[in-house]
């Protein structure tokens, strides 16, 4: 299974195949606005909670059991509950900054939960979710919003990098470290998060290549909530994000980001696309950010409440309870301790932000270099001569 | 004909007025447009110039530059945003390697007249990548210019003076001050585009400064005043050209300089004015230039920005070592 013997395979779901169908001036002038309803949308869950069928992506999830269900769905609960309370500590001076995830859980709890633990996951700035399916405390993910690090986690102790700001850079880092995995003839994959805004940038058209002339073993996984804080998806693209991977020669599919089981069921496909030596894909994961895009965008410059109100109709959490329910999956009893453990989880991230200090003023010269530098050292030392005239002063 | 505005404002009102005079002008960058740029500097002027003279571009720099570059070949004057001042390295290629370049590749028959604005600096408790002041990387790339305004009459009258150039002129805007109210006179005449200013005389010592760092400047000189010493506030206006004579008059009338600025001191500006005013002024100086600065050290998260940015103590700290050579 080297990269150089499996040659690249023909993408099977592309706009040349089975897109095609739709028509590319429909699709083109209409992206869109009725794009949610495109029929290439992957959905195992309906907005309703009812239970579709398809051919191709049921064996993914075909062995589910209902403790696993309502363990995605209580992950999605208490991801949005950890959210929430990050929102209501940034409002109250807590947190300096806050990109909320609300609305996207289903994307990233589906896609988190497909991860093999020694799969490697490369997010940007809002993957919280995939954050909480690795196992990163929820209160690590804090430190950089509340201005007290950059970043403050180990990437190695949960095969989760460190956020990224900078749109779109982490598709080649993620693309560079699954070629690392495909020389060592490790049979992990490696999976990079992205926005559709980001989708636009050089790095990621980057990734695109070099993952397709490497056959690295990547999955993309752009979340298309629609917006790049206020420019909608058709400034970034005028054909659907997913069928661009057809182009670097790679397949790609979309994928109702609102219903997590079938988030799931395409990235098990995807990750195991790349275990077994087929190379990158491309997930689009078509989604809706419900919020604004940080704590400090105000959305209501450019986009209006109908559209919000007609994306809260495909709820992702309300669409999988509904699921449970109609089933008998879960009980009135499963609600009402995981409202419990939601309120829980609320008060510890409260709790652990609040007592969150102030870092050392030392910590500036820390961690320039691995091997030190003589002009950190002079500078330390200086810096260290002029915090001790004050205390000195403070003496007197 | 003066009135108060922030500094933001100032910008807005001298883009809509090059918007006004000059069809080529056009405004290009990620969310410039309904939203008015993540500060607000491009408010209004979608709706009022369209879609196509305010232009909200995909999200990715290198386009975004490049582009601008074609148009400006094509005989446009682009105005580029970039959203924050760590986000221009995607664009740092286009800028480096063509935009800087290419008059002087076409021996002088091309000119790309693109204005790349960049909001800049710290001190607005943001996280990574929203505080960096790179200046230096661009000053020392020949072929650009690099100015920043300190208030918004400059603002306003720096942007048109940009605009108006032959060259490709980085812009960069001090992000902390754009909420800072000045007078603007639209109808003054303004002194060229790279020449200091004088913003207060004094005898003691002379504070250069640029961008953000002016207003810290003239507090320091305050402070300084009330125990006695009559320090010189000089705003350099402009990185690249640097106007030298204006320092060394100012030098040679004072005997001491401090350079102050945000960006990490190492390779910094500072130390360019250092050496070129050691050369020029070496006898009249009674100390060394000393530098207020930024570490060798990434830009720290929020909560310790204070600690890294120059502040009133550090800036009076490097005056009182220079006044006890
Ligand atoms: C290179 C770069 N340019 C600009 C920005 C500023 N910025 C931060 S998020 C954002 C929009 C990103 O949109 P998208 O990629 O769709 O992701 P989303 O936030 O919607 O999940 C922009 C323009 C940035 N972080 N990096």
């Amino acid at each position: 299974m080297t990269v150089e013997s499996t040659a690249a395979r023909t993408p099977r779901r592309s706009a040349g195949s089975k897109a095609g169908t739709t028509g590319t001036k429909r699709t083109r002038t209409t992206a869109k606005k009725d794009a949610g309803a495109e029929p290439q949308l992957v959905q195992l869950l309906t907005p309703e909670g009812k239970r579709v069928k398809n051919a191709e992506y049921d064996k993914y999830v075909a062995g589910i059991t209902p403790e696993e269900l309502r363990g995605l769905y209580r992950d999605m609960v208490l991801t949005r509950r950890f959210d929430a309370e990050a929102t209501s500590l940034q409002r109250q001076g807590e947190l300096g900054l806050w990109a909320s995830l609300l609305g996207q859980e289903a994307a990233q709890i589906g896609s988190g939960r497909a991860t093999r633990e020694d799969d490697y996951v490369f997010p940007t700035y809002r993957e919280h979710g995939v954050a909480w399916c690795r196992g990163v405390d929820p209160a690590n993910l804090l430190g950089m919003f509340r201005g007290v690090n950059n970043g403050g986690w180990d990437p190695n102790s949960n095969n989760f990098q460190l956020y990224t700001i900078v749109i779109g850079s982490q598709t080649l880092h993620a693309t560079g470290y699954a070629m690392g995995v495909a020389k060592d003839g490790a049979d992990s994959a490696v999976i990079a998060y992205f926005g559709d805004g980001a989708s636009s940038q050089g790095d990621v058209a980057e990734s695109f290549t070099f993952s397709a002339v490497y056959n690295a073993p990547v999955v993309f996984f752009c979340q298309n909530n629609q917006w790049a804080i206020s420019e909608p998806t058709e400034k970034q693209s005028r054909v659907p994000i997913y069928q661009r991977a057809q182009g670097f020669g790679f397949p790609g599919v979309r994928v109702d980001g609102n219903d997590v089981l079938g988030v799931l069921a395409v990235t098990r496909w995807a990750l195991e696309r790349a275990r077994g030596g087929e190379g990158p894909t491309l997930v689009e994961a078509f989604t809706y950010r419900m919020g604004a895009h940080t704590t400090s965008d105000d959305p209501t410059r450019y986009r209006g409440d109908e559209e919000r109100q007609a994306w809260e109709a495909k709820d992702p959490i309300l669409r999988l309870r509904r699921y449970l329910e109609a089933s008998n999956h879960a009980d009135e009893g499963f609600f009402q301790e995981l409202e419990a453990e939601s309120e829980a989880l609320g008060k510890r991230v409260r709790e652990a932000v609040r007592a969150m200090p102030d870092p050392d003023r030392f910590a500036i010269f820390e961690n320039a270099y691995a091997d030190g530098h003589a002009l950190v050292d002079e500078e330390r030392a200086q810096f260290a001569a002029y915090q001790a005239s004050f205390a000195d002063e403070g003496g007197n | 004909m003066a009135e108060k505005m922030a500094l933001a404002k100032a910008i807005n009102e001298s883009l809509r007025r090059a918007l006004e005079s000059d069809p080529k002008v056009l405004i290009m960058g990620e969310d410039v447009g309904k939203l008015g740029g993540v500060f607000r500097v491009t408010d209004g002027l979608q709706k009022d110039f369209g879609e196509s003279r305010v232009i909200d571009t995909p999200l990715a720099e290198s386009g975004i530059v490049g582009t601008a570059i074609g148009l400006a070949l094509r005989g446009y004057r682009p105005v580029v945003e970039i959203q924050f001042d760590g986000f221009v390295f995607p664009a740092y290629d286009q800028i480096v390697t063509q935009l800087a370049k290419m008059h002087a590749r076409s021996l002088g028959k091309v000119k790309l007249p693109v204005v790349v604005r960049i909001p800049y600096g710290g001190g607005i408790g943001a996280v990574e990548h929203h505080s960096e002041s790179p200046e230096s990387l661009f000053a020392h790339v020949a072929g650009l210019k690099v100015v920043s305004p300190s208030n918004a009459s400059d603002a306003y009258w720096m942007m048109q003076q940009a605009i108006q150039s032959d060259d490709p002129v980085i812009f960069f805007e001090p992000k902390r001050r754009y909420w800072d109210k000045g007078e603007v006179n639209a109808e003054a005449i303004p002194g060229p585009l790279h020449k200091a200013q004088v913003v207060r005389e004094g005898t003691d010592l002379t504070l250069a400064a640029y961008g953000p760092m002016v207003k810290l400047c003239r507090e320091v000189a305050d402070v300084a005043a009330e125990e006695g010493k009559n320090l010189e506030v000089l705003d350099l206006r402009s990185v690249s050209p640097i106007d030298f004579d204006s320092i060394q008059a100012s030098v040679e009338k004072t005997r001491r300089l401090v350079v102050v600025h945000e960006a990490p001191v190492f390779f910094g500006s500072g130390a360019e004015i250092a050496a070129r005013i050691t050369e020029r002024s070496f006898y009249h100086l009674e100390a060394p230039v000393l530098r207020v600065g930024g570490y060798h050290a990434p830009y720290p998260p929020a909560r310790l920005e204070e600690e890294y940015l120059p502040n009133l103590d550090r800036v009076l700290d490097a005056v009182d070592r220079s006044l006890a050579y």
